[in-house]
C-alpha cells in the first residue's frame, strides 16, 4: 500500500508526565505539582502495559508509547508514506474535576502538542485537548488556540458525564463551527459515572469493547438532543469507537424515530441521514468479521462511502495489518477514498 | 411466498406452531396483589411499596406504554384480564403458548424482604390466575435479583413446577450480570434446566448509558440495546458460560442487529487483552452461539429488506430467534406483519415462529387447542 496517498485520521501522542508541561504552565500550577505531588491528568484511558495500548517496538527508551516523535515518523509517517496524520493527545482533564486545574493541563497540553509536535513535523495535524466537564472553560481553550492552523480538531472523551448532545455543552459546539473545527468524539473518558448502565464491570477488557456501545449512545444523543439542527454546519468524527455496529444502530434509531418523533421535534431527518451528513468514522478499530463478505454487506449497509476515514490508532495496536482487512473485503475506489480523500475532504486538508 | 404467521384452521390436540415469546401481565388491583402477598407485607406495601431509585422520570409514548386499544373493557391496568388477553391477543391472533413476563422487576423495591416477597406473590398469582385457567400461558419465575440467595431460594421453590419455563430478569441491574454476586441465580437455574429470560426495562440506580443520563424517552428506548451490549460483555468476559456450561439465556426486546458486531469485537480484544481474560477459554463468538438466544420485538427494519437477510447470515441467527409480540405494548409486532416482505431462508420462519421456542424452553410438543370464535 505504499503507493497509494495516505491520510491517517487517528495517531496519538502522549504527555509523559506533569512534569513534562512544566514550560507550559504558571507558577501556581508548577508550584502545587511540586508542593502536593498532584501529578496532573493521570486517569489513563490505555493501561501502559497492555498490548492494545503499545504495539511492539513503540515503547521509546524513555517515556510511555506515543510520546517520541521519531518513533511515530519512522513507524507511522515514512513506513506508510503519510501525507497528513491527525494526532490526538488522551490527555484525561476529564478526570480533574478541579476546574481550573483541568483547564491549566488543558492549555499545556494544547501548548505542549503546538511546539514539540506541530512545529517539528509539518505532517501533523491537532486535535485540541479541552475541559469539556466546564463547557465554559472549554469554550475559552477552543478561542484560545482554535486560530492555530494546525489544529484541525476539538477532542471530546468518549464518555462525558452527560451524553454530548446534552444542551449544556452547545455552547462547545456553538466554538467548535465558530472556528471551522471537527468535534472528535474519542475512545476513553474519566467522567467518574460508571461505563455501563448496570455499573462498573470487572475487566478492562469489558470497559474497551464497550466503549462501542458508548458511541451509539453519543451518537443516539447528538440526533435526539437536536444537536445537528441547531448546528447545521457540525462535524463529528468518531475516533477509535468501531463501525461494524453503526448499520444496527441506524435501523433502530430510524425505527424509534418513525414511532416517538412528537417527542423530539426538530429531528426532522431521519437518524441515518443526520449520521451520512454529520458524522465520519475512523477505521481503527475494525472490529471486523471473519467472512469478508460479511464486511463488505456492513460497508453497503452504511448507505455512503464518504463515512469512513483509514487510521492507524498508533501505537495502539488492534490488529496486525489493519488495512489488508479491507483491501480484502472492498474494491479499489473505495480504498482510495477510505485512504484519503474522505479524510482530506472532511478536514478540508489542501 | 411472503411468510406470516396465519390463524391455525385446527382444534383439539395439535402440535404448537406460534409460540410468542414475550407478553405482560400485571395486577389488577392491589388487593389481588394482597391476596398473593404474605401478610406482613401488606402495610408495607400499602405504605412504601415499590421504593427503587429515584431521578430517572421520562414521560412514554403512550400510559403504561401500552396500546391504547388493550385497556380491558372491565377497567383495570393492560395486561390484568385474562378474558381480554384471550380475546385481544391468543384467539385473535392464534397464539398457542406465550411466555409470561410480568414486569414488576425486583430492582425496582430495593428492600430486600419486600423484593422477595413480591416475587412470590407474582409467582403464585401468575399460575393461579393465568397458567392454571389458560393453559396456553407459560409463567416466568421472577426473582429478588439483586440477591443472589433469595432468587435461588425461589428458583429452588418453584423450579420443579413444568409450569414455569424460565427465570425472568431485567436488563438494567445495580452491577453487570456476569459478576458474582448473581452466580447463585445462574447456579439454581441450572440445576433446574430452566433458562435465564433477561427483559428490557428494570433499574440499578444508574443512568440508562454508560456516559450519563440522556434527556428523551427516545433515547432511553433506543438506548436499551446498549444495556443489551454490556451485558452480553459482561456474560462473555466474566466466564459465566464457562462456569455454567449447561445455562441458556434469552435477551428478550433487545432487538438483536447489534449481536454480530458486537461478537466480532469480543472475539478481535479477547484476542489482544487475554492477559486480561485469563479464564476465558473459548472463543466469545462460539460461546454467544451456544448460549444466547434472542426475541425478536422490536424486529429490526432495515430499509433495504434484503439487509435483514444478511443480518441473519451474519449472526448465524437462524436457530436463536424467537418471535415476540411483546402484548400490550405499544411497540407491539403482529405476527403477520413482523418479518419484511422479501424471501426469507427456507425453513426459518418455521423456526422462529415456533422450533427455536419449542426446543428452548420446555413446551409441551402437544397441546389442546380450543375452539374459537375467530
Amino acid at each position: 500500500m505504499t503507493t497509494q496517498r495516505v491520510i491517517d485520521a487517528d495517531v496519538h501522542c502522549t504527555v509523559p508526565n506533569a512534569r513534562a508541561l512544566f514550560p507550559y504552565l504558571s507558577e501556581y500550577w508548577i508550584e502545587t505539582i511540586e508542593q502536593t505531588g498532584f501529578n496532573g491528568a493521570t486517569d489513563n484511558y490505555y493501561p501502559n502495559g497492555s498490548a492494545l495500548s503499545a504495539r511492539p517496538g513503540s515503547v521509546p527508551e524513555s517515556g510511555p508509547a506515543g510520546s517520541n516523535l521519531d518513533l511515530l515518523r519512522s513507524q507511522v509517517l515514512d513506513a506508510q508514506n503519510v501525507e497528513l496524520a491527525i494526532l490526538n493527545c488522551a490527555y484525561a482533564v476529564d478526570g480533574v474535576k478541579n476546574p481550573y486545574g483541568a483547564a491549566a493541563m488543558a492549555s499545556a497540553a494544547n501548548d505542549w502538542i503546538s511546539a514539540e509536535w506541530l512545529e517539528k513535523e509539518p505532517r501533523l495535524r491537532a486535535s485540541i485537548v479541552v475541559p469539556s466537564h466546564y463547557p465554559d472553560l472549554a469554550v475559552k481553550e477552543i478561542d484560545r488556540v482554535g486560530g492555530h492552523p494546525g489544529f484541525v480538531q476539538v477532542f471530546l472523551p468518549g464518555r462525558s458525564e452527560r451524553p454530548y448532545g446534552n444542551r449544556r455543552y452547545f455552547p462547545i459546539f456553538e466554538a467548535i463551527v465558530r472556528h471551522d473545527l471537527v468535534a472528535g468524539i474519542q475512545f476513553g473518558g474519566a467522567p467518574g459515572v460508571p461505563p455501563t448502565a448496570s455499573g462498573w464491570p470487572t475487566y478492562y477488557a469489558e470497559e474497551a469493547v464497550g466503549m462501542s456501545h458508548v458511541f451509539q449512545t453519543q451518537l443516539t444523543s447528538l440526533i435526539a438532543e437536536g444537536t445537528f439542527a441547531e448546528f447545521p454546519d457540525l462535524r463529528v468524527t468518531m475516533v477509535e469507537g468501531g463501525w461494524t455496529w453503526l448499520p444496527s444502530l441506524m435501523w433502530r434509531m430510524d425505527k424509534n424515530w418513525k414511532a416517538l418523533r412528537r417527542e423530539i421535534p426538530w429531528t426532522t431527518m431521519a437518524p441515518s441521514d443526520y449520521i451520512r451528513e454529520h458524522v465520519r468514522f475512523t477505521t481503527q478499530p475494525v472490529d471486523a468479521p471473519a467472512n469478508p463478505k460479511h464486511l463488505r454487506q456492513i460497508v453497503d449497509q452504511l448507505g455512503s462511502d464518504d463515512l469512513l476515514m483509514y487510521s492507524t490508532d498508533y501505537p495502539h495496536w488492534h490488529a496486525e495489518e489493519p488495512e489488508s482487512i479491507l483491501s480484502i473485503a472492498l474494491s479499489e475506489e473505495r480504498i482510495q477514498k477510505i485512504m484519503s480523500e474522505n479524510a482530506r475532504a472532511w478536514y478540508r486538508l489542501t | 411466498m411472503v411468510m406470516t404467521a396465519t390463524r391455525p384452521e385446527s382444534s383439539g390436540a395439535v402440535r404448537p406452531t406460534l409460540v410468542d415469546g414475550d407478553i405482560h401481565t400485571t395486577f389488577a388491583s392491589s388487593a389481588i396483589a394482597k391476596k398473593y402477598l404474605a401478610t406482613r407485607w401488606h402495610e408495607y406495601y400499602d405504605q412504601y411499596g415499590k421504593f427503587g431509585y429515584q431521578g430517572f422520570t421520562y414521560p412514554k409514548d403512550t400510559p403504561n406504554a401500552a396500546r391504547h386499544d388493550a385497556f380491558p373493557p372491565e377497567g383495570g391496568p393492560p395486561g390484568s384480564s385474562l378474558p381480554f388477553l384471550r380475546e385481544q391477543l391468543l384467539d385473535e391472533w392464534g397464539i398457542d403458548l406465550a411466555i409470561n413476563n410480568p414486569l414488576t422487576h425486583s430492582q425496582l423495591n430495593r428492600n430486600p424482604g419486600f423484593s422477595e416477597a413480591l416475587c412470590q406473590a407474582i409467582n403464585d398469582w401468575q399460575l393461579a390466575e393465568w397458567t392454571e385457567p389458560e393453559p396456553r400461558v407459560k409463567a416466568s419465575i421472577t426473582v429478588p435479583a439483586e440477591y443472589g440467595e433469595a432468587a435461588a431460594r425461589e428458583i429452588d421453590r418453584l423450579g420443579p413446577n413444568p409450569n414455569y419455563v424460565q427465570v425472568l430478569m431485567s436488563i438494567r441491574t445495580v452491577e453487570p450480570l456476569g459478576r458474582p454476586k448473581y452466580w447463585p441465580i445462574y447456579e439454581a437455574a441450572e440445576r433446574h434446566g430452566l433458562p435465564i429470560g433477561i427483559h428490557f426495562g428494570g433499574h440499578g440506580g444508574h443512568p440508562i448509558t454508560g456516559t450519563g443520563a440522556p434527556s428523551y424517552y427516545f433515547e432511553y428506548h433506543s438506548g436499551m440495546s446498549q444495556s443489551f451490549q454490556s451485558q452480553v460483555i459482561s456474560f462473555i468476559y466474566e466466564g459465566v458460560f464457562e462456569r455454567f456450561p449447561n445455562l441458556k439465556m434469552v435477551m428478550i426486546e433487545g432487538g438483536f442487529a447489534w449481536l454480530p458486531p458486537l461478537a466480532w469485537r469480543l472475539d478481535s480484544h479477547w484476542k489482544r487483552l487475554r492477559r486480561d481474560l485469563p479464564h476465558l477459554t473459548r472463543l466469545p463468538s462460539e460461546v454467544i452461539h451456544d448460549h444466547i438466544w434472542l426475541t425478536t420485538q422490536p424486529m429490526e427494519e432495515p430499509d433495504r429488506p434484503e439487509h435483514f437477510v444478511e443480518l441473519l447470515e451474519q449472526g448465524n441467527l437462524y436457530d436463536r430467534l424467537m418471535f415476540a409480540t411483546d402484548y400490550p405494548h405499544w411497540d407491539f409486532d403482529a405476527p403477520s406483519d413482523a418479518l419484511p416482505k422479501i424471501k426469507l431462508p427456507d425453513g426459518f420462519e418455521q423456526k422462529l415462529f415456533f422450533e427455536n421456542a419449542l426446543g428452548f424452553y420446555r413446551l409441551p410438543d402437544v397441546y389442546q387447542r380450543p375452539v374459537t370464535s375467530r
